[in-house]
């Protein structure tokens, strides 16, 4: 997988300030900070904490209140179209459509994209996410686990430079599991940038290099994902078990 | 060339997801023809109206009568177009998607269209039988007005069934948003619906289809251009 090369000087993502409010609740605070490119970070947090805000500003799902967000230089307001084009954004929300197949739910997204991919390519990004089998069946009769991997494969069909994963471990089985973390190392290998959102900590962070921990939307842990396991910000961050 | 394979995919996608979904099709079309029924029923077709025409009531009337039945129906169907949107975040992810985001307003028009003339062609014909209307003599010009009528609603039907997807009431407050815009289009529609079935002797069916013909170009262009607006958070 190849990814944006000429990104490769420019930080993937810049937040300054960062802030977000919803009513009275502050999700995010002041939260600054810089991912270089080609960095895999495991993003952690209690509930609440502000993991998912931070997520959907970067992916200009959500405007933030104050400060700035730039994704490869990019700010995610003003430059919201070039932002788009450099991320893929797996959430809690699949965006597929119940009634087409899995092939029919990629080639939407990959004209939508703006890809020319033929029926070949669009069988082998299913054929990375183990849903070959699968390609011509339609989304409503998918598996929790299948529906996760088919919008990992929507997510990354046009190879964005930076991945925004959330909880992209929950459903998966064993074999999905696997099969994410392989992704992920061939992804990271390929240059690309990473966040992974999770509440399974310790696969979280043997899956990347740095962690960063939020609570109540301020920015509490930043730094090696070694360094965390003895940081006294790891209680009470998620599930340890693999 | 991007933007049209844009426009089409989007088009293709509520194409086949309404294909697949007959329920809401079956179900709108059977609406619409019982609210027709209803109307058959309420006014019957002894009663006359004293003109030149000699014809009964509800047969005078059926042009208002049919509109109403798709009017209705039709604000079903938009509010369909965007529940299919809302199943697995799907519209966020329309949202998310780079590019111009006019290409999916204006594949979610298109859509609609077809949706509503698909409609429209079961219900005009159980409405000439059930009101006595002769239609097969003024069907192309029956078509043309349709067609037009149709292309506005669908335009200010999708925009404002976009607008109120993420509301809680979004059932009630798509036809409080979207009839008093509608009015001059039930009206031209109304107007010239008669005016084709009764015959025009005072030469009025150009001015009430020139009036659709603006309300189409004014407002598919600027829903067309607003889209994007209501895609944003």
């Amino acid at each position: 997988m190849s990814h944006v090369a000429s990104t490769a000087s420019i930080p993937a993502v810049q937040t300054e300030r960062l802030a977000k409010r919803f009513a009275r609740t502050w999700a995010l605070q002041g939260v600054s900070l810089t991912i270089g490119t080609g960095e895999s970070v495991c993003l952690l947090g209690p509930n609440g904490s502000g993991k998912t805000t931070l997520l959907r500003v970067l992916a200009t799902a959500t405007r933030p209140t104050s400060g700035q967000a730039r994704v490869f230089g990019h700010e995610s307001i003003d430059d919201g179209d070039a932002v788009r084009r450099r991320i893929g954004l797996l959430s809690h929300r699949t965006f597929l459509y119940g009634e087409l197949t899995a092939l029919e739910n990629l080639r939407f997204a990959a004209v939508m994209y703006g890809l020319e991919l033929d029926h070949r390519q669009l069988e082998a990004a299913l054929a990375d996410v183990g849903l070959d089998y699968a390609a011509d069946h339609r989304v409503r009769g998918f598996s929790q686990g299948m529906t996760q991997r088919l919008a990992l494969a929507r997510a990354t069909l046009h190879a964005p430079p930076l991945l925004l994963l959330d909880e992209p471990y929950s459903a998966l089985d064993a074999a999905g599991l696997q099969l994410l973390d392989q992704f992920l190392i061939r992804y990271v290998g390929g240059g690309g940038t990473v966040i992974v959102v999770t509440h399974q900590v310790e696969r979280g962070l043997a899956a990347c290099e740095r962690a960063i921990a939020l609570k109540a939307g301020r920015l509490v842990f930043d730094g090696r994902s070694d360094a965390f396991r003895s940081s006294p910000e790891a209680a009470g961050v998620g599930d340890w078990t693999r | 060339m991007t933007e049209l394979r844009r426009i089409w995919i989007v088009v293709w996608k509520d194409a086949l997801t309404e294909r697949r979904t007959k329920a809401a099709f079956n179900a709108m079309a059977f609406f619409a023809g019982l609210v027709l029924l209803i109307f058959a029923f309420a006014i019957g077709p002894d009663i006359p109206v004293s003109g030149p025409a000699g014809q009964g009531l509800l047969e005078y009337i059926a042009p208002g009568l049919l509109w109403v039945a798709i009017l209705l129906t039709g604000v079903l169907a938009l509010g369909r177009s965007f529940q299919v949107e809302m199943e697995n975040g799907a519209l966020e992810g329309l949202r998310l998607y780079p590019g111009d985001r006019r290409a999916i307003g204006a594949g979610k028009i298109i859509a609609n269209v077809l949706t509503l003339v698909a409609m429209e062609a079961l219900v005009v014909p159980i409405a000439g039988i059930l009101y006595s209307i002769d239609l097969w003599s003024k069907l192309p010009a029956l078509a043309g007005v349709f067609l037009l009528a149709t292309l506005g609603f669908a335009a200010v039907g999708t925009f404002y069934a976009a607008l109120t997807a993420n509301l809680r009431a979004r059932e009630v407050m798509l036809p409080l948003l979207l009839f008093p815009v509608m009015v001059p289009v039930v009206l031209a529609a109304v107007k010239a619906t008669f005016l084709v079935l009764n015959g025009d002797l005072m030469g009025e069916l150009s001015a009430w289809v020139r009036l659709l013909v603006v309300f189409d170009a004014v407002f598919v262009t600027v829903c067309t251009l607003a889209f994007g607006f209501v895609l944003e958070e």
